[in-house]
């Protein structure tokens, strides 16, 4: 791979990086714990949202991130001919 | 058949499938030895990984904390599962693509300097010991309530397991048993929750069964609140701890996470980059089928217990609470002798202490299920500490042999002299930590839950670092790794074992727990190593050319 094309390759990682920490960031800390309060105001069944988001719903965010950033990856490094 | 049978049966024919793979993946080189020969597939791995991560604290003690903290039990569900999406995120697809064998090994050759390999491998040793004692200790628990011997026998009979494919096998050997293991711990761990959600809600799946409606029509949740109130603890869906420590033991438990050697080393096993960000998605998938069940285990638990014991009389107690009485963690002191039960928060007032770790052990028998359940548990338990244990006697005995005498020491060492170290120093790990096991420093309990704090104010900073910034150079990252783990180590001494003068919660630096401080200790690293960095020259060329290639997943 050449120069150019690896600085391409690593920008678009750090983009994915970005976008999806956000993510991660903002279902954990953001919902499970800052926000907790005016989240419980709210309920899905017998949980209260921030409750739920705490000790369910944000591990249930995070196997979806590992998955999305396997699928974005694969497709990049397709994309640059990586095996 | 009785409970005894059938524990005899379900630890024998357990243990005879370990025994039996480690002799079938003996280890030959020091490639197998150290990352099973980098031939384990993703999903293999993820099993691996995630029997490695989940030890006898997620297994036993977790679910039974939870119940204990409610809302604030959240830090170790988000904190102990997060830290998953750094790893694959920030950390694995890199070091594999490095491709050695140890996280020394990245360290001494990303900073060129045998100085920042050893204080690594003093990291790994610090954190990987205090670990393993927690483990051996963990065992030598689960034998004495189930097959009634005495814990030191129960220490000595799982050293002994251990030994045997830990030494023999390597990564190897511990990869394919930690496979069955997690196939042993997940089935223990699930079925006696399927059948107590069954039971109190009609909802066959955890998960869901704890938001549903108990036999009364009212929210098992709701219900939980009001009991909790009615007796005087606080609320269980909200928490008693500030948000600012919930928030800082979070990020400890999430970057401790990632920064664990023993977690890491699993990703260099597998054959390609791709391959390593594929285990990590496997390993966090398998870790949150039981991570998302602990807490419903937990409310299931709390309120059959409420239930159970409250406000009844003690004479018409069932026989799983004379059994649990017998062992000492569970006692009843009739302080207004009137033979009733007073379980409430007013110390004054409360006649019932209950350890937290039997709460996931007394459940089947709390909800009355059948034996063999209750025998499967047992093994589960066995399962988890004794494949967290074998993954961080790996690393001890790597750091010895690999990292120690053939990087440092004695570099002209052969393949076979070094394979021969490594079976070495594997088997003096086991018998330190089962030294350690069966005669337990008061620290262990206090110090295994900030290894954590440990690993994320010393390694996390210096590779991440290491990867996404070309300009760091080793005199930056030293003195932020000494620092970050002297920071750690003088608050976790101050504040646990009061010394430098000691001090209590009042005196937190911005009301954090020793616990949550390794967030803390971390940014100090990050900072301290991005100054020095910049007081410093530049790391050479081919360093610099090193990063780049790292990034890179293709071998060109």
């Amino acid at each position: 791979m050449n120069k150019k094309a690896a600085k391409e390759y690593w920008r678009q990682n750090i983009k994915y990086l970005v976008i999806l920490l956000t993510i991660w960031f903002t279902v954990s800390f953001g919902f499970g714990i800052l926000l907790i309060d005016e989240l419980n105001q709210f309920k899905i069944g017998g949980f209260k949202l921030g409750f739920w988001f705490a000790q369910q719903g944000s591990i249930y965010v995070f196997v979806i991130l590992i998955l999305t950033y396997i699928v974005l990856m694969n497709k990049l490094d397709k994309k640059y001919n990586i095996k | 058949m009785t409970l005894q049978i059938w524990i005899w049966l379900m630890i024998g024919i357990t243990f005879s499938l370990y025994i039996g793979i480690a002799i079938w993946s003996k280890a030959g080189s020091t490639n197998e030895f150290y990352v099973a020969g980098s031939g384990v597939s993703p999903l293999a791995n993820g099993m691996a990984t995630a029997a490695d991560w989940m030890s006898a604290a997620s297994f036993i003690s977790m679910a039974g904390l939870i119940s204990f903290m409610g809302y604030d039990g959240s830090v170790y569900l988000m904190g102990w599962t997060g830290g998953y999406v750094l790893l694959a995120l920030l950390l694995a697809p890199y070091l594999r693509k490095f491709g050695k064998f140890t996280v020394p090994d990245f360290i001494g050759d990303r900073y060129y300097s045998d100085t920042a390999r050893l204080v690594a491998i003093i990291c790994a040793l610090i954190i990987s010991f205090t670990y393993v004692a927690g483990q051996m200790r963990g065992v030598g628990l689960v034998f004495s309530r189930y097959l009634e011997v005495d814990i030191n026998t129960g220490v000595v009979i799982g050293m002994a397991i251990v030994l045997f494919y830990a030494v023999l096998g390597g990564m190897k050997g511990i990869t394919y048993t930690q496979v069955a293991q997690y196939c042993v711990l997940i089935f223990a761990f699930m079925v006696p929750a399927i059948f107590i959600s069954i039971q109190m809600t009609g909802n066959p799946i955890p998960q869901l069964g704890f938001g549903s409606e108990g036999k009364d029509g009212i929210y098992l949740l709701d219900k939980l609140d009001g009991l909790s109130k009615d007796l005087g603890f606080h609320e269980y869906t909200s928490g008693s701890k500030s948000k600012l420590d919930v928030f800082f033991i979070t990020a400890a438990l999430m970057i401790g996470t990632a920064g664990l050697p023993h977690v890491i080393v699993r990703f260099f096993t597998v054959k390609k980059v791709s391959d390593a960000r594929k285990s990590a998605g496997w390993a966090l998938l398998f870790i949150a089928i039981l991570y998302t069940t602990a807490p419903a285990i937990a409310v299931f638990a709390r309120t059959n217990l409420i239930e159970t014991v409250s406000e009844k009389k003690y004479d018409e107690m069932p026989v799983w609470f004379d059994n649990w009485e017998k062992t000492g963690l569970l006692t009843f002191n009739d302080k207004n002798n009137d033979g009733i039960i007073q379980y409430v928060a007013e110390p004054e007032i409360n006649e019932l202490t209950i350890d937290r770790d039997i709460m996931v052990m007394a459940n089947p028998e709390i909800a009355e299920l059948p034996n063999w359940v209750i025998a499967l548990l047992a093994a589960g338990a066995l399962a988890a500490a004794l494949s967290t244990a074998a993954g961080l006697l790996l690393v001890i005995s790597s750091s010895i042999s690999h990292d120690l005498i053939k990087k440092i020491i004695k570099p002209d060492v052969s393949e076979k002299g070094e394979l021969i170290a490594a079976r070495i120093s594997a088997f003096f790990a086991v018998l330190m930590a089962g030294y350690f096991g069966i005669n337990p420093p008061g620290f262990v309990a206090a110090v295994v839950a900030l290894a954590f704090g440990l690993a994320a104010a010393s390694f996390f900073p210096a590779i991440v670092l290491g990867i996404f910034y070309k300009r760091m150079n080793k005199e930056g990252a030293i003195s932020g790794m000494v620092i970050g783990l002297l920071l750690m180590l003088f608050y976790m001494t101050k504040f646990k074992f009061g010394w430098f003068g000691g001090g209590t919660s009042e005196d937190w630096w911005f009301g954090i727990s020793p616990e949550g401080f390794g967030t803390f200790a971390m940014l100090i690293n990050f900072i301290i190593s991005l100054v020095v960095c910049h007081l410093t020259k530049e790391p050479s060329k081919e360093i610099q050319d090193l990063v780049e290639k790292i990034r890179i997943p293709s071998n060109d």
